[in-house]
């Protein structure tokens, strides 16, 4: 058939013919572009979803140090109460309260179908009503006001308090009427302050040293005891060094203890006394108000000034009061140490793995099971590894260790319980799969024109993987590792098992010998977040602090991942164009 | 690729150049098999110490095998058997207690693709000292301008040693390779199609390269271009479905071929 005939058969339309004609766009799958709109729509999605989780971690975390106004509320009952609003919403109002509602404002909830609004206050002062915060229904209301003088107080026990300031007490004299805000007890404050850092720094830091020293002392003479026996001369020895060197250690203890005590009896001296909303009053020593402000009368600096002091705080103290208050300095530490930690043991052990499976084994029927398994070890459930790392790491390993090399210090353990070093070898188990995989992509997409190249210039196996197969494959490898640590650092199962614990204000570097102390348990970010937000007296306060550390795990970890792509990026660099 | 033991063959045409200095390589009856396919069938020829000998043949004939079986590049695949000798020197090169690194540092190789290394055109040529541990600076060095001067590419490299490698063009990668084959001092040059991937510039400038090289090291080289075989060799293989038909002088091959087959692959009437 020639060309001329398929030209009439399709001027025609009609001619039957064998010849077969292309149709236009007669199928959907022929346009294609539908699928596009749907593959595209698939991944805005994802990226909506994504935006939205960051945007509602950023927003709530963001304002949560912002200083709130404080209102003062005049129910109908003549009752007053005063905190920050929190957050307002509907609800259905039940019959025993519609009761006692006043008959015109009954209709106007009748008109809503049964629904009012209501509003949460933060009310404060726990130790006045056992409770922090209220909710108030907008029929109860008679009358809001934001007056100048409420001062919020933050303190280091009982959560703020949010009243007036009724009278001070500086030095043991009262503190004239007129210097009765914040800002007149200022300096007072402050000095205040200055000497409860003292006091501290006396009580953990110094007597903590002696403490030291002492529990030191006693596992010597126990080591003594433990190797020539308990009536041997040289335990007898040492324990009479001990005692002599304890009498002076008693003596320290007891002058620090004196000075602290002095200390103590002047921090007294400072006392403000705040009256609450509804008369009651409270004295609080000067030196346990960590901040106090009037919020509705701070400017805009005095308010950014407030924000950027609370997180400081937040950044740079510990916690108190169960975690809800204070500072997360050490969750972060823990976070930062043990992901390292993990990646230090999760890359050679990882990537040495993936170099003899495919550069050395043979590939055989053994090596596809021990990469399919490998494969499926990523599928584990994380807390299988926790209960596998408490069992083998800190029991039969740790105790083994302690059996070993700390006897003198048992029953107590010092390996044979979670801490860093075990929680970091759980999570390196946990991830150790990524790398493999990684690594063993990576090393398969090195061209094999490389390797030959090596080969022929007289390079055993072992130099052409050193200098040319590995330095090739370390971007690839990299990811791998950016992947491990991501996935490591937001694990907190596993860890709750293995030496995560609620607070451990003993960060594991610190200055006594060997500095730093991967025994210790830790606190972490993730474990911080399920802890504060679900574990605390009131999860109404905690759930400010959830997004907080929220905020700040994501940030930690953006920062990590971020390090290592650059890292990552700088090698590649150097095999950039290495395709022909 | 018809089963080659049922095809009817000429026997091998053997009529090659003598060189001054002796044969180089020995290769006896030798065959090969991937598996359970067989490549090579029972080639037999002599590679003269100092000239250069090509292998030609259309594709999938063997000629590239049989060049990596010299330096035995080869033995990275699974399955591999081989048959008959393959002597350097007089030692076989399969034979046992050869140590196959000490062997191919014995020998230079080039490959079809130019290959340098993700590094500085410095490390690239002295890579084969690197993994003999050299570390004497001045040896360094001299090498790298001995060899980068024997591939011709001194005058375009001499500024730029420690820049990245991968930033020449292909013809200037394909001569430092050429640098780095010869920087470790080779008794034999293996060249595996070198300059299928050039542009015909980077090409003469090779056959240039190659005709300078010839007389320092003995070379062979295989080909798919039937000029360039006859332009840079002394002596020519044919080898056809893993067989050797004709080995002989260049000057004889391409103008009176002995055997039919040769005459049908060089007028081009096939392959």
């Amino acid at each position: 058939m020639t060309a001329v005939n398929i030209d009439t058969a399709a001027s025609t339309g009609k001619a039957k013919s064998s010849v077969y004609r292309r149709a236009h766009a007669a199928d959907l799958s022929a346009v294609g572009e539908p699928f596009q709109w749907v593959l595209g729509g698939a991944l805005a999605m994802g990226c909506v979803l994504i935006a939205g989780l960051l945007l509602l971690v950023f927003w709530n975390g963001l304002v949560t140090f912002w200083p709130k106004p404080i209102e003062v509320v005049r129910l109908t009952d003549g009752a007053m109460v005063a905190g920050e609003p929190f957050r307002t919403e509907s609800f259905r109002v039940t019959a025993d309260q519609l009761a006692k509602v006043p008959a015109d404002k009954r209709a106007a909830i009748a008109t809503d179908d049964g629904f009012a609004d209501r509003t949460l206050y933060r009310t404060g002062n726990y130790d006045i009503y056992n409770d922090d915060f209220r909710w108030v229904p907008d029929y109860e209301v008679a009358s809001v006001e934001r007056p100048a003088d409420m001062v919020y107080v933050e303190r280091l026990e009982w959560g703020p308090l949010i009243g007036r300031i009724k009278s001070a007490i500086v030095n043991g004299t009262a503190v004239p009427a007129d210097r009765l805000t914040p800002a007149g007890l200022a300096a007072a404050h402050d000095a205040a302050r200055a000497r409860w850092a003292q006091i501290q720094h006396i009580e953990r830091d110094l007597i903590g040293d002696v403490n030291h020293t002492i529990e030191k002392a006693r596992l010597r003479v126990r080591s003594v005891e433990l190797s020539s026996g308990a009536d041997s001369p040289a335990y007898r020895a040492a324990q009479q060094r001990f005692s002599d060197e304890n009498v002076k250690l008693q003596e320290r203890f007891q002058a620090l203890t004196k000075q602290a005590q002095a200390l103590r009896a002047e921090d007294a001296k400072d006392t403000v006394t705040f009256a609450e909303i509804g008369g009651k009053e409270k004295a609080v020593n000067l030196s346990a108000v960590v901040r106090f402000f009037q919020p509705n009368e701070l400017s805009i600096f005095g308010k950014i000034g407030v924000y950027l002091g609370r997180w400081w705080e937040f950044l740079s103290t510990e916690p108190r009061e169960a975690n809800t208050e204070g500072g997360i300095l050490p969750a972060i530490f823990g976070t930062v140490a043990m992901t390292l930690l993990l990646v230090i043991f999760v890359a050679p052990f990882g990537v040495i793995t993936a170099l003899y499976l495919r550069e050395y084994a043979k590939q055989g029927r053994l090596v596809a099971v021990v990469r399919i398994s490998v494969n499926n070890l990523a599928g584990v459930p994380s807390i299988v590894y926790g209960v596998f790392g408490l069992g083998f790491f800190a029991y039969i390993v740790g105790g083994s260790i302690d059996q070993v090399f700390f006897p003198e210090r048992l029953p107590s353990p010092t390996f044979g319980t979670g801490g860093l070093f075990w929680a970091a070898l759980t999570l390196a188990l946990l991830t150790v799969p990524v790398v493999i995989v990684a690594t063993e992509e990576a090393l398969a997409a090195v061209p094999r024109s490389m390797r030959e190249g090596s080969l022929a210039c007289g390079a055993s196996k072992w130099q052409t993987i050193r200098r040319i197969v590995l330095p090739r494959a370390m971007p690839g490898i990299m990811t791998g590792i950016i992947l491990a640590m991501a996935r490591g650092a937001g694990e907190v199962a596993p860890l709750m098992l293995v030496g995560v614990v609620k607070l451990a204000p003993e960060l594991p570097i610190d200055g006594y010998f060997p500095y730093i102390h991967l025994e210790r348990s830790f606190m972490h970010l993730g474990f911080h977040i399920y802890d504060v937000g679900f574990q605390s007296r009131n999860s109404e306060a905690g759930k400010p602090m959830v997004f907080v550390t929220t905020l700040l795990l994501i940030l930690l970890i953006v920062v990590m991942n971020a390090a290592a792509i650059y890292i990552r990026n700088r090698l590649r660099r150097q095999f950039a164009g290495s395709q022909f | 690729m018809p089963d080659g033991s049922q095809v009817e063959y000429d026997k091998t045409v053997y009529h090659p150049v003598r060189g001054e200095n002796g044969t180089a390589l020995d290769i006896e009856k030798f065959s090969l098999w991937y598996s359970e396919k067989q490549a090579l069938f029972e080639n037999s020829l002599v590679v003269e110490r100092g000239l250069v000998t090509a292998l030609i043949g259309p594709s999938g004939c063997g000629k590239s095998t049989l060049l990596r079986s010299i330096n035995r590049m080869n033995d990275l695949i699974d399955g591999l058997r081989i048959g008959g000798q393959m002597k350097i020197d007089g030692r076989d090169i399969y034979g046992p207690g050869i140590d196959v690194i000490a062997l191919r540092k014995r020998m230079g190789m080039v490959f079809q693709k130019p290959n340098p290394f993700p590094m500085t055109i410095f490390e690239n040529v002295i890579y084969p000292l690197r993994v003999d541990g050299v570390t004497d600076k001045t040896m360094l060095e001299e090498t790298v301008e001995r060899s980068l001067r024997g591939s011709a590419l001194w005058d375009e490299a001499k500024d730029r040693l420690h820049e990245s490698a991968l930033g020449m063009s292909g013809g200037q990668q394909q001569r430092l390779c050429i640098a780095r084959a010869i920087a470790g001092d080779p008794e034999v040059l293996l060249m595996d199609e070198p300059c299928s991937a050039l542009d015909p510039i980077a090409t003469s400038r090779i056959e240039e390269l190659i005709d300078e090289l010839a007389g320092h090291y003995t070379i062979v080289i295989v080909t798919h271009n039937m000029q360039q075989a006859a332009r840079v060799s002394q002596n020519t293989a044919f080898m056809y479905l893993g067989r050797l038909i004709e080995y002989g002088a260049t000057e004889t091959m391409f103008t009176t071929p002995k055997a039919e087959r040769t005459q049908a692959y060089i007028t081009g009437r096939f392959g």
